[in-house]
């Protein structure tokens, strides 16, 4: 006998160390269904996410699977029961090829030697229908990340999927790649697979569910049919008030030119020339690949420079030393979180305060209190959640050690030039007006903002100035009311 | 809410581990004075920490190097480069200040020689050093054509053997550096920077710190600490011999991440390491007084070596598995 749902939590609870991540949350997916499932930043999302998958045991509540007690306590038994997760951060083996990381576990072979023209038949044949035009036997590796995530999806089905759950899938993938998933989204529908799709980016969430279930602080708020809501209304679910203002940008009195680059060129740019006057956020808009984060690394010298110079406040910054730049007053806040930013086995406070460390120091000292008196003014300031500021980064979810990183330069006196590379990826929509807001205020007091993003709404509404890029190349640039969505992605393609 | 929070939670695990070393050592104890009448005797344990008080000044700067992600396994040729140098200045110059200085400028040419090989050729540090582990001996058998140079100026013992209000001297001069590393490592910028640089060498370079220039300092630093033990090594030696020290680098190594510090980088603590390498000598010391051959010391040393890291290996898939649970997504 099949119940109605192929899997239902009810009254779920799951508690961490000072933190009651989920209370009494349920959620319920139907065969050829896709439910989304949104909230906050730390709202208990992924929580909720490795419950299913058996990463994580729940407190109390029930657990079901097509009606019956799930009875899943490993990520393995979760397999075994059909249930397969995409997460944002893949989990593919870099050095092996496609059709070894689709079937690694479950080699088709006889009395144990591999039929390998059966495993590349089969991959290919997979491949194919998620619309992946690769060679089979190609290192993962050397895919760029939309394509390793069609991997995975594959993956999930030569596993005989019943349950596909995709966390954040779109956060690093650019338009078309997103429509390309969409497509694969409705046909594994068609299919009868359920589908639990996370996801800060509304638009895409009404365009794809077929319900929507919204948390807030490990609470359950509600479950709606998606054609019964707004946009604006799902905000107010997921925040708990109105959110009037998204994009608060008022352009100030641009000042000094603070930062100049000219000519800048290294193995993935060619010959960028651009400045940005203090009060001014700049954007760089461009697919994934355009050479931004290259140029960005060029800029604080963290990658070679082949031509070029990089001068703020009228001094030239060094080719090759990161620690120079950021005394002059350079912080760049990575598009990489996890490896390119946090220091995972570190606390919030010591990952905050890792780069004005110099503000605390008394003679020798590093003076506690006083860091973490600032610490927690950030924290207070930017609404970063957590229970304390001991707690390891790792812990928190990923909005907020966004936030943790973005702190790490704004506590810096003498920052003059921020870079941020994809500033809200990840990122809730009450946070992300808390970010642009906090940006905003601080243009106002002469800082200067190079902001690196793909999300075009960002970029047109919060820059006052924007370059666009294309294979390393500058292509264009617009100014602030001069360009639109369409504009921007003609001079990018 | 600040003794529920994980943070705190983890540092009660790492506390815990430290809780079983100090079980360990003391049941070590327990054990050998049992079975050796002359094992808890003042002149017994004074014995083993001065014997200790060399690997633990040494130690320290292999601690240094392993929380940065990186090794040094040329410290075992250096004690015996080291010991060359001074006592061939001692017994030229009669002082032994310059005979100190001679060490110390050993010291700092061998570690400025790896980190630059390190930094700056970009070569693991694993293999750096074991290649300047055979340069170093190499060129102490050469100079002293593979015979001991005997001491001349007998005032040199004292370093060694002397006492301070009846503590060894070497033990009042490691229990300082133990003290002033402690300090340096948890409570300044340069502490926190080898931690956030063992961590996460990309995300240190991209936070602005001198990633290079900081690895770099740390292995003259090292260089400098291993070669004190090496000074003191060549006074209880009474000799600069040019077979000094063979072996140590296992045993440091060892002892080090038996208490706990990481070989992956970043983890670890000098408490730790202090208890590893105390547990380390006990042993030793143990094994003397109960006139076992020296051929099983051996063994056990070997065997202490697989458990260490096995206890690493453990620990970092016990770390990956929680930041499994914890990581986003
Ligand atoms: N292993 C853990 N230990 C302690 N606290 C945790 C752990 N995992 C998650 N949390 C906490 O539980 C809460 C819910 O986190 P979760 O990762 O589920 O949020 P999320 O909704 O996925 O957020 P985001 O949109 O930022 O990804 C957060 O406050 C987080 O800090
Ligand atoms: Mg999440």
């Amino acid at each position: 006998m099949e119940g109605e749902f192929l899997l239902e939590v009810k009254g779920v609870h799951k508690h961490f160390p000072g933190v009651h991540a989920l209370n009494g949350v349920n959620f319920q997916l139907r065969r050829g269904e896709v439910h989304a499932l949104v909230g906050e930043n730390g709202a208990g999302k992924s929580t909720l996410i490795k419950i299913i998958s058996g990463v994580h045991n729940i407190d109390n509540g029930e657990y079901l699977i097509e009606g019956k007690p799930a009875n899943i306590r490993t990520p393995h038994e979760a397999i075994e029961k059909g249930i397969s997760v995409i997460y944002q951060e893949l989990t593919l083996i870099p050095h092996m090829s496609i059709a070894e990381n689709i079937f690694f576990s479950h080699l088709p072979n006889t009395r144990g030697k591999v039929n390998w023209k059966e495993v590349y038949e089969k991959t290919r044949e997979l491949m194919s229908y998620v619309g992946l035009d690769e060679n089979p036997r190609t290192k993962v590796g050397y895919l760029p990340v939309a394509k390793q995530q069609l991997v995975e999806i594959i993956k999930a089905l030569s596993a005989n999927a019943k349950i596909i759950i995709m966390d954040e899938p779109t956060s690093a993938l650019s338009n078309n790649e997103i429509e390309n998933l969409c497509r694969i989204i409705k046909e594994l529908k068609s299919k009868g697979i359920g589908i639990i799709y996370i996801s800060h980016k509304l638009d895409e969430i009404l365009e794809l569910s077929d319900r929507i279930t919204v948390l807030r602080d490990g609470q359950y708020i509600d479950t709606v049919e998606t054609a019964d809501v707004t946009q604006d209304k799902l905000v107010s679910m997921m925040v708990g008030r109105e959110l009037k203002d998204m994009y608060p940008r008022q352009a100030c009195e641009p000042g000094e030119v603070v930062l100049e680059v000219k000519g800048l060129t290294t193995e993935k740019v060619y010959d960028v020339s651009f400045n940005v006057r203090a009060g001014e956020i700049v954007g760089f808009s461009g697919l994934m690949g355009a050479g931004r984060t290259e140029l960005a690394r060029a800029i604080i010298g963290a990658d070679k420079r082949i031509s070029g110079q990089v001068i703020v406040n009228g001094k030239a910054v060094p080719a090759d030393a990161t620690d120079k730049a950021l005394e002059m007053g350079i912080g760049y806040v990575p598009e990489d979180r996890k490896n390119h930013g946090i220091f995972a086995q570190c606390c919030i406070r010591k990952n905050m305060t890792i780069s004005a460390l110099k503000q605390f120091k008394n003679t020798v000292k590093i003076n506690r209190s006083n860091e973490t008196l600032s610490v927690n003014k950030m924290v207070e300031d930017l609404h970063i959640k957590t229970p304390s500021i001991e707690q390891l980064i790792s812990k928190l979810s990923g909005g907020n050690q966004q936030k943790v990183i973005l702190a790490r330069f704004l506590m810096m006196n003498g920052i003059k030039v921020l870079i941020i590379d994809e500033p809200t990826r990840g990122i809730d929509v009450g946070a992300k007006a808390e970010i642009y807001n906090i940006l905003d205020q601080l243009t106002h007091q002469g800082l200067a903002v190079v902001m690196i993003s793909s999300e075009m709404p960002e970029i047109l509404s919060m820059c006052d100035r924007i370059y666009v890029m294309k294979k390393g190349r500058v292509t264009a640039e617009f100014k602030r009311g001069e360009a639109t969505q369409e504009k921007l992605l003609s001079k990018a393609i | 809410m600040e003794k529920t929070s994980k943070g705190h939670f983890f540092k009660s695990i790492t506390r815990f581990e430290q809780a079983a070393l100090v079980i360990a050592l003391l049941a070590i104890c327990i054990v050998f004075s049992i079975l050796s009448s002359s094992f808890m005797t003042v002149l017994n344990i004074t014995n083993v920490l001065r014997q200790v008080s060399l690997m633990v000044i040494a130690g320290i700067g292999m601690v240094l190097l392993l929380l940065l992600g990186e090794i040094d396994i040329s410290v075992g040729s250096l004690q015996a480069a080291v010991g060359i140098a001074s006592v061939t200045v001692l017994n030229a110059t009669g002082s032994i200040i310059l005979a100190l200085l001679a060490a110390l400028a050993t010291g700092v040419v061998s570690g400025l020689l790896n980190g630059i090989i390190v930094t700056k050729g970009g070569v693991n540090s694993f293999i750096a050093t074991l290649g300047t582990m055979a340069i170093i001996r190499g060129i102490g058998m050469v100079v002293t054509k593979a015979v001991s140079i005997p001491v001349r100026v007998p005032e040199f013992a004292e370093i060694g053997a002397g006492q301070l209000f009846g503590i060894p001297v070497p033990v009042i001069i490691s229990a300082a550096l133990v003290i002033f590393f402690y300090f340096v490592l948890n409570h300044t910028i340069f502490g926190r920077q080898i931690y956030a640089i063992g961590g996460n060498s990309e995300a240190a370079k991209l936070a602005g710190l001198p990633v290079q220039k900081i690895k770099l300092q740390v292995f003259v630093l090292a260089g400098v600490l291993f070669a004190l033990s090496a000074f003191i090594l060549a006074s209880r030696l009474d000799a600069g011999q040019p077979i000094a020290g063979q072996g140590f680098e296992m045993q440091v190594i060892a002892a080090v991440i038996l208490g706990g510090v990481s070989m992956s980088g970043g983890n670890g603590t000098l408490s730790g390491a202090l208890l590893g390498m105390l547990i380390l000598g006990v042993i030793q010391n143990g094994l003397v007084l109960l006139n076992v051959s020296s051929f099983y010391h051996d063994i056990v040393r070997g065997a202490v070596i697989i458990l260490a890291v096995y206890l690493d290996e453990r620990r970092k898939k016990n770390a990956a598995k929680q930041l499994l649970r914890s990581s986003n997504k």
